[in-house]
């Protein structure tokens, strides 16, 4: 529509109309799903690494406490305690704040384009899932949402110590088995963990195209099954320990 | 067959709209979707009622001007097909069809299905070309371009700019259209000199126009009528990316 | 040899027209032809740097000819107003073309030059085209291909990295450039983001969405446009030093065509109510690889692109009325009617010789399909040959386009096909600078009667569109705004107010009739009488029927015809009233034109002539010429210019292709 005009090099141009908001690139669309993708893919990493200490579970008491105690004493000394723990603290929280930030901001601006209704902005209720997007898709925001009420009942429960649900203790180890003898407790861990799943089966596709890598059919078809991979060993490397403890293999 | 069609109808762009609900009576399946639109518009006018206005010029699929949101899919249920190319063979006797506008903040309705997607005029004003000054062209041989740079530098090429994709897309995202104009150019020898500076620009007016970001849904390639593939994104997203970590060169 | 028209037809069409001062091009240049362009480059007079900013120009149309005028006019430092009514630059027709642009490269080595670009060219259009133009376009055809790779047109390449080329109808070489099936689409985005690249410049301001539908004559002089706002329904007057017409064919004015929806007359129409004279308007191309009619709720044809008659052949059964399907129809019962009958060309020969060939076979009852209008073009014995992959690499994406219509594989059985109203080769008369009769007022690409004579060959178009808007205009248009300054003039100039006025009035008078007619029934009955009577064959009786049968209907449409709504909204009714209103007079003309030039040539067929095998039969010595039409007047008769096609170059000659 032409009754309002933007000028350009001097002349009222007719045909450049509203140019609504301008974004600064390092807020643009495409440098905060960079971030989101990084700080994202920092957290993988991270979680990789965790559910390997967890599995430690399976060695018994004295490996697991050992291997927490080892996290705060590599690099010394170099390090002071706990240093190379407080670097990875530093760079999660980093991550999450950056991820979470980009997330909302995004979030914000899809609802805006969208009228506030996102996919249900069309009267018609005959395609309900679109034309072929995964379920996994769907769940990304109210996943992270999940994922981040968990993680603030997970450190009260098992880093901080705040709530001990089957009994407090010093020992790693034993917050862990006291806990997840508990059948709640391991089904709020199971639902969070289906979040944490599905999030890292759009997540870490999302991640990598966004940050360039699907270059071709093929290569989608690569990430895609490398994000499904991950996800299945994560959720699954997790939940082994709760459900060996509540089903009493471990004690 | 006779039909139910549930329409968006809308005076204009400060109006309230809603859905109307006619009945089409003796539809072909040879029909195009938007002959049969014709033929209830005749009928409307001659009962004195407005006709029911929507965007459509070719009519053979490839100016990109037709596009409405069928049954809550882009372009309807048929894959690569835009809404001119759609025949009434789709679909069965007594079905109830829903036709709706494209919608997305940045593409305001104008009267009933048709929208300003002016918005795709500005992304390629931003840097959407290749800077040569007419007649300062080297012979057409004189840079050779391989084979398979050219196929794929078409395939994102035959985007024809519908709208389809931000339609679809969950988030509102004209990621697949600024992608397929930057792969396009990005991938000819002659793209080069302007590439970063392209990326950067086209992305500043994608969001300007207040389209959404992209999460990788993919909805919008499935509604492509021209099947532009997502790896479009990617190599958009990548020169954004490769052109920020140049920027102190 | 047939029998040629006597002086008792002039006499029977004379009562339609009267004739005026014949008329000639006076600014091609003297000297040998192929210096004609040069020279004509180093008269024209330039316009300072400095000033062309504030030289105005306003371009009609963003299609392959305004787009790229308008980006070039802007880069050179003009201050370029463009105006379309789609809602995209970007969406012009131009879009739509299929198959390729011819360019005499040479690429091939097949001996191709642009003398035989410049001889096929003249030889195509049946010796009605003018011999310094056409020698012009093959020099530029060139340039274009560079201009369109450096822009990044995707042309078809080789394994090597280089650009492919292939052969179209009514030539012997490889001269065509292609983008697979959209050719046209790659060419005209080239051109739209030059176009674009201007607006971000500042130079160029693009009105989408904006139909022009009148001009505005100061002075003897174009000076602007009175456009309608699609969406406002504003009627808008734009002044400039300069008006450029680049609005594209009027085909649509046979209802069914090739052509997009809102292809029309008006633009070009105005003008020459305006005193612009139009010239060839009956030469109409036919082209004969469309699909065929399925229903009369149709709104338009789709062709097929004519590269399929490379590997295609084309065939009907032998007998009338066979209704076998035609895979149950033996070989022996085939008749391949244009290799039969073109041994040299075969499937090639050119676009109006191919459909005629198809209506006489259909006429003689052999026709194939509903209705027995189809001829079949069959892939069989190609993808037996080359195989299905090499097939579809070549046509993929068409024959989808067929099967999405029709509900047909065309890998199982054979298209069916059949001739279609495609391109018109008539439009507004201009000398060699591409300038109307009206001073500022200069017409390029379809929209001018163009340099393809009686008929144009395959990938003409695109190249000559290029041609006027890349390098042809830019040269000549500086010759004219030289001249300026001119004087300053507003809105509120008597000439551009009464312009404006009687914009509105017809609009209002569209609004007001209020009758039970919609305007599509109008236009599909219009439609009907020229397909009938002014399509692919031509009588003088049948003409003068039409022309009773137009005034009839036209005279009911202003008394009968229903335009619903406003027009302070969008309103679709009321743009199509007006495009119908003006296909109407242009529909009059045609038929006249037709009726007058009793001679068959290229997509002209007058079947009062031709040769004993019926073939068109050309009359040179009485109609080598081309017919530029004067307005006469909305009660008056048009009036006949005769512009004398000299041939200094080529020989004049019966076309064979045989
Ligand atoms: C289906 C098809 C396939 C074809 N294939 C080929 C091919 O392979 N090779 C070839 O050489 N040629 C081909 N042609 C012919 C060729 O495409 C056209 O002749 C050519 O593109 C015309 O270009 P143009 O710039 O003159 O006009 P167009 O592209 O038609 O542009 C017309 C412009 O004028 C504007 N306009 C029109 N009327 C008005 C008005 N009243 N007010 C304001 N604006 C107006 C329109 O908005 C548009 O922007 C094909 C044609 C068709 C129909
Ligand atoms: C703090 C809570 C979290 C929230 C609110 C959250 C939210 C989101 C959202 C909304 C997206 C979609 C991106 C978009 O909108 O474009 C996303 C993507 C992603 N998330 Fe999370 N997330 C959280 C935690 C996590 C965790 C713990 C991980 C890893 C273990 C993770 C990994 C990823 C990855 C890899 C992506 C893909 C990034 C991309 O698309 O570029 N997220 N997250
Ligand atoms: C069943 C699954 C899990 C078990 C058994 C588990 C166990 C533990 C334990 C025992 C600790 C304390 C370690 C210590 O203080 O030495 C811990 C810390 C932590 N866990 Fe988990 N965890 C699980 C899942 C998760 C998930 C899914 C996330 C993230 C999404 C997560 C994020 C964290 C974080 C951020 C810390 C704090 C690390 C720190 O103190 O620096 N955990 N987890
Ligand atoms: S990318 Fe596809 S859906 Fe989007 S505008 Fe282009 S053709 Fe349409
Ligand atoms: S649907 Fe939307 S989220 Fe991205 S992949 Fe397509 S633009
Ligand atoms: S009308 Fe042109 S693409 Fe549908």
């Amino acid at each position: 529509m032409s009754s309002s005009g933007i000028t350009v090099g001097g002349v009222v141009n007719p045909s450049l109309t509203a140019r609504r908001r301008s974004v600064p690139l390092r807020r643009s669309t495409v440098v905060l799903k960079a971030a989101m993708a990084v700080s994202g893919l920092i957290m993988v990493a991270y979680l990789l690494a965790h559910m390997y200490g967890n599995l430690k579970i399976f060695s018994g008491s004295a490996a697991f406490n050992n291997y927490a105690e080892h996290l705060r004493t590599v690099g010394e000394p170099f390090l002071p305690y706990g240093g190379a723990l407080w670097i990875i603290r530093v760079v999660l929280l980093v991550s999450v704040v950056v991820h979470a930030y980009a997330a909302v901001t995004l979030w914000r601006r899809a609802r805006r384009a969208t009228g506030g209704r996102g996919r249900k902005r069309y009267e018609s209720i005959q395609a309900p899932r679109g034309a072929q997007r995964t379920y996994a898709s769907f769940t990304l925001r109210w996943g992270g949402v999940t994922i981040a009420l968990f993680i603030v009942y997970h450190l009260l429960h098992l880093t901080w110590n705040t709530i001990h649900p089957g009994g407090a203790s010093a020992s790693p180890y034993d917050r862990v088995v006291n806990g997840f003898e508990i059948w709640w407790v391991v089904l709020s861990y199971t639902i969070a963990m289906a979040a944490v799943g599905f999030h890292l089966r759009h997540g870490i596709w999302s991640a990598f195209a966004n940050l360039g890598a699907n270059t071709s059919v093929r290569r989608r078809r690569q990430l895609n099954g490398l994000a499904i991979v991950v996800a299945l060993v994560i959720v699954v490397g997790f939940l082994l320990p709760p459900f060996s403890i509540l089903l009493g293999w471990v004690s | 067959m006779n039909i139910i069609l549930r329409v968006w109808r809308q005076k204009n762009t400060r109006a309230r709209g809603r859905m109307v609900t006619y009945r089409v009576e003796d539809v072909s399946p040879d029909m195009s979707f938007l002959e049969m639109l014709d033929v209830l518009n005749e009928r409307l006018t001659l009962e004195g009622d407005e006709p029911i206005a929507f965007d459509s010029d070719c009519r053979e699929g490839i100016c990109g001007a037709c596009g409405l949101v069928i049954n809550g899919l882009a372009h309807g249920p048929k894959a690569l097909v835009t809404t001119c190319q759609l025949h009434m063979r789709s679909f069965s006797d007594g079905d109830v069809i829903d036709v709706e506008p494209w919608r997305a903040e940045p593409f305001t309705v104008i009267r009933d299905l048709i929208v300003d997607r002016s918005a795709f005029d500005r992304i390629i004003q931003a840097g959407g070309y290749i800077s040569i000054p007419t007649g300062a062209a080297p012979d057409a041989h004189a840079v050779p371009v391989p084979k398979a740079d050219a196929d794929d530098a078409f395939d994102a090429a035959t985007c024809i700019s519908c709208g389809a994709c931000v339609a679809a897309c969950p988030n509102g995202s004209a990621a697949l259209f600024v992608g397929a104009k930057i792969t396009h150019l990005g991938l000819l020898p002659q793209g080069q000199p302007e590439r970063h500076s392209r990326a950067l620009n086209m992305l500043e007016q994608h969001d300007a126009e207040g389209f959404g970001g992209c999460t990788q849904i993919g909805e919008c390639t499935a509604a492509c009528p021209k099947g532009i593939q997502l790896d479009v994104i990617s190599r958009f997203n990548r020169d954004v990316l490769s052109a920020i970590s140049h920027r102190g060169d | 040899m047939g029998q040629l028209v006597g002086n008792e037809d002039v006499a029977l069409d004379s009562q339609f027209y009267t004739v005026g001062d014949p008329i000639a091009d006076t600014k091609a240049p003297d000297g040998p032809i192929s210096e004609k362009w040069d020279t004509r480059r180093f008269e024209a007079k330039l316009v300072n740097p400095i000033n062309r900013r504030k030289r105005s120009v306003i371009i009609i149309g963003t299609g392959l000819a305004g787009g790229s005028a308008a980006a070039t006019l802007g880069e050179a430092g003009y201050h370029v107003k463009s105006f379309g009514y789609q809602d995209s630059p970007r969406r012009a027709h131009s879009i739509a073309a299929q198959g390729g642009i011819n360019a005499a490269k040479n690429y091939r080595n097949d001996g191709d030059s642009i003398e035989r670009l410049f001889y096929d060219t003249v030889k195509g259009g049946d010796y009605r085209s003018r011999e310094t133009n056409v020698y012009r376009l093959a020099q530029v055809s060139v340039e274009i291909i560079d201009q369109c790779v450096a822009q990044g047109v995707p042309f078809a390449r080789e394994y090597g990295g280089l650009l492919d080329n292939r052969s179209f109808g009514g030539v012997q070489v490889s001269r065509t450039f292609y983008a697979r099936g959209q050719t046209g689409q790659q060419l005209l985005l080239g051109a739209y983001q030059a176009l674009e690249r201007q607006v971000a410049a500042g130079t160029v301001e693009v009105y989408t969405r904006h139909e022009m539908l009148d001009l505005v004559v100061i002075d003897g002089r174009a000076r602007g446009v009175v456009v309608r706002d699609m969406v406002t329904g504003e009627i808008e007057t734009h002044l400039a030093d300069v008006v450029v017409l680049g609005s594209g064919g009027y085909s649509n004015l046979f209802y069914l065509s090739t052509n997009a929806m809102g292809c029309n007359v008006t633009a070009t129409w105005r003008a020459h109510r305006k005193g612009a004279l139009f010239a060839n308007p009956c030469f109409t191309q036919i082209h004969p690889t469309c699909i065929p009619v399925s229903g009369d709720y149709q709104s338009k044809l789709t062709l097929m692109s004519e590269s399929l008659r490379n590997d295609g052949r084309i065939w009907v059964p032998k007998a009338a009325g066979d209704a076998r399907s035609p895979r149950d129809i033996p070989e022996e019962d085939r008749d391949y009617y244009l290799e039969r009958g073109y041994p040299s060309f075969g499937n090639l020969v050119p676009r109006d010789v191919a459909s005629r060939a198809a209506k006489n076979v259909c006429d003689e009852g052999r026709g194939v399909g509903p209705g027995g209008r189809g001829v079949y073009l069959d892939f069989d014995e190609a993808i037996a040959e080359l195989g299905r992959s090499a097939v579809e690499s070549r046509y993929g994406n068409l024959f989808e386009m067929y099967e999405q219509i029709t509900g047909e594989d065309p890998y199982q059985v054979p298209m069916r096909i059949y001739p279609a109203v495609h391109y018109a080769m008539g439009g507004l008369w201009v000398d060699y600078d591409l300038q109307s009769t009206i001073p500022g007022l200069f017409v390029i690409g379809e929209a001018n009667f163009s340099d393809h004579g009686a008929n144009r060959l395959g990938a003409s178009a695109l190249m000559q569109g290029l041609a006027d808007g890349y390098f042809v205009l830019p040269a000549t248009i500086s010759d004219y705004l030289a001249e300026g300054p001119f004087a300053a003039v507003d809105a509120s100039h008597p000439a551009a107010q009464e312009a404006a006025d009687a914009v509105r009035d017809r609009i209002q008078t569209f609004l007001s009739i209020d009758g039970e007619r919609t305007v599509d029934s109008f236009h599909k009955e219009l439609g009907h009488i020229m397909w009938e009577y002014c399509g692919m064959e031509r009588t003088a009786e049948g003409l003068t029927t039409a022309l009773g049968l137009i005034g009839e209907l036209r005279a009911e449409f202003w008394r009968n015809v229903k335009v619903t709504g406003e027009n302070e909204e969008l309103n679709q009714t009321l743009e199509r009233a007006g495009r119908v209103a003006d296909f109407f007079e242009l529909g009059e003309l045609m038929c006249i034109d037709a009726l007058h030039r009793a001679e068959s040539c290229g997509g002209h067929f007058r079947a009062e002539s031709q040769t004993d095998d019926g073939e068109a039969l050309r009359d040179d010595e009485n109609f080598a010429y081309v017919a530029a039409w004067g307005f006469g007047g909305d009660d008056g008769q048009p009036v006949l210019h005769k512009e004398d096609l000299v041939y200094h170059d080529i020989e004049l000659k019966q076309r064979s292709y045989k």
